[in-house]
């Protein structure tokens, strides 16, 4: 029985120092020093939305890299829900990021922390990510969790004040399958709880505007599984798939292929179709005909689909190999979303609407 | 009980001995088209992060992006 013993631990340690020696052979790397300074905007629907963005990344003595980020919303709202129950706003958002990542044998650990600033809304969030490579680099494993607070106010009712606290875990894989194919799925469970609605919208019941009311709690899942591969010539493809399910009854899918090409020397062509579905929260009513505990008129948690198509164009603005490498970049996305059970009261028929994104930004590596 | 046991457990150590575990079979040298910028899942940070976003605000699905932050940080 002794020399089974000594067989099988001989046998568990060829296994696990197999499965150690496939992955020490890597050490895991710092993301490349990096600038980025976008001008994103959106309108449709009555909203325009835009602002700038920039981030740099520079790291120290090769173990560490520190990376600043700064987001500006500029908000100007007359969307639907707006101009049918108030009047029109416009406000602006802030939203600062720090992060830390640091490279320890195979693995690459970030620590960020955010902040978020709105008139009535605040937010500040704390995450921290693993990134392990393991079977000689083949295969990286993601684990990640994120824990947000909100402090949500309410203009023109100083007397309102509530808060929110969100928990994000998130555990992924990224699998090089063959020289010229990736895949990767991500999980992620992500729990709520506190003031979980908008304190200016309202529901219908029987006809008559009510303030809605949103249940205190949210727990969801969502799983995305993901490929993408070289065709050979100086081409790329991808596809993706996502599935969402929560305990307000609302399941979602969202499948999207994208497709990448150089053009000549100098420019980098992307182009992608995305299709959105989703089922409504248990409590959504257009108009509901019942009282009920919980009810609201969220066009985002009804029952609509949403069709994108994009594009981007990357043009190799400047390069000195060993120094700096810049590139410009103009994408433009086009969304087209129907809604099923939401109706323009203005109208009487089922609400739609058409909403372009515009990004322009630099980029740039050194 | 130890009759079976015995060629149960010998055959697991077989098994395992004989079982090394796969070897990488994409080497390094054979991975430079997964480095070339156009296989990246993400590309750009604030691109992507600003895409997330217009989709959090619009969309009741969120999560498992492979985008990394702190959440929507909206209403």
């Amino acid at each position: 029985m002794g020399r089974l013993a000594r067989r099988l631990a001989a046998a568990l340690a060829g296994l696990l120092g197999g499965i150690f020696a496939g992955g020490a052979a890597r050490a895991a790397t710092l993301p490349e020093d990096r600038a980025e300074a976008l001008i994103h905007a959106y309108s449709g629907g009555g909203v325009t939305a835009n602002g700038p963005a920039v981030l740099v990344r520079k790291s120290i003595a090769d173990k560490v890299s520190l990376t600043g980020s700064l987001y500006v919303d500029a908000v100007s709202n007359a969307s639907i829900d707006v101009v049918t129950t108030a009047s029109p706003y416009k406000e602006r958002r802030n939203d600062y990021g720090l992060a830390l990542d640091y490279a320890v044998r195979d693995s690459l650990i970030t620590l960020a922390v955010g902040a978020s600033r709105e008139p009535d809304y605040r937010t500040r969030s704390l995450s921290l990510d693993i990134a392990q490579e393991t079977f000689g680099g083949m295969t990286t494993v993601n684990v990640g969790f994120t824990r947000a607070a909100d402090d949500v106010g309410k203009t023109g009712d100083p007397a309102f004040s509530d808060r929110a606290t969100h928990w994000q875990y998130r555990v992924g894989v990224t699998q090089i399958l063959t020289p010229k194919w990736l895949a990767s799925v991500n999980l992620e469970a992500i729990s709520d709880d506190g003031f979980l609605g908008n304190t200016y919208r309202v529901a219908r019941v029987f006809g008559a505007a009510v303030p809605e009311r949103v249940p205190r709690t949210r727990s969801s899942r969502a799983m995305k599984l993901r490929a993408v591969g070289d065709l050979g010539s100086r081409d790329a493809l991808r596809a993706e798939y996502r599935y969402f399910w929560d305990n307000w009854d609302i399941k979602a899918h969202t499948a999207e292929v994208g497709y990448s090409r150089y053009l000549g020397e100098s420019f980098l062509a992307d182009g992608f179709i995305r299709y959105y579905k989703q089922k409504a929260a248990l409590f959504y009513s257009d108009n509901a005909t019942t009282e009920t505990t919980y009810v609201s008129r969220n066009r985002q948690l009804s029952d609509f689909d949403n069709l994108t198509i994009g594009g981007k164009l990357t043009f190799d603005w400047k390069k000195q190999p060993g120094q700096y490498d810049l590139k410009a970049n103009a994408g433009l996305e086009l969304y087209n979303l129907k809604y099923n059970n939401f109706t323009d009261v203005r109208t009487g028929n089922l609400y739609s609407l058409r909403a372009a994104v515009l990004q322009l930004y630099l980029t740039a590596t050194y | 009980m130890r009759r079976w046991l015995m060629p149960c457990l010998l055959s697991a150590a077989a098994t395992l001995a004989g079982c090394a575990a796969p070897e990488p079979w994409v080497k390094p040298y054979e991975r430079e088209r997964l480095a070339d910028p156009i296989m990246k899942l993400n590309r750009d940070a604030l691109a992507a992060k600003h895409s997330e976003h217009v989709h959090d605000i619009r969309e009741a699905a969120r999560g498992a992006t492979g985008v990394q932050g702190g959440g929507c940080g909206c209403k």
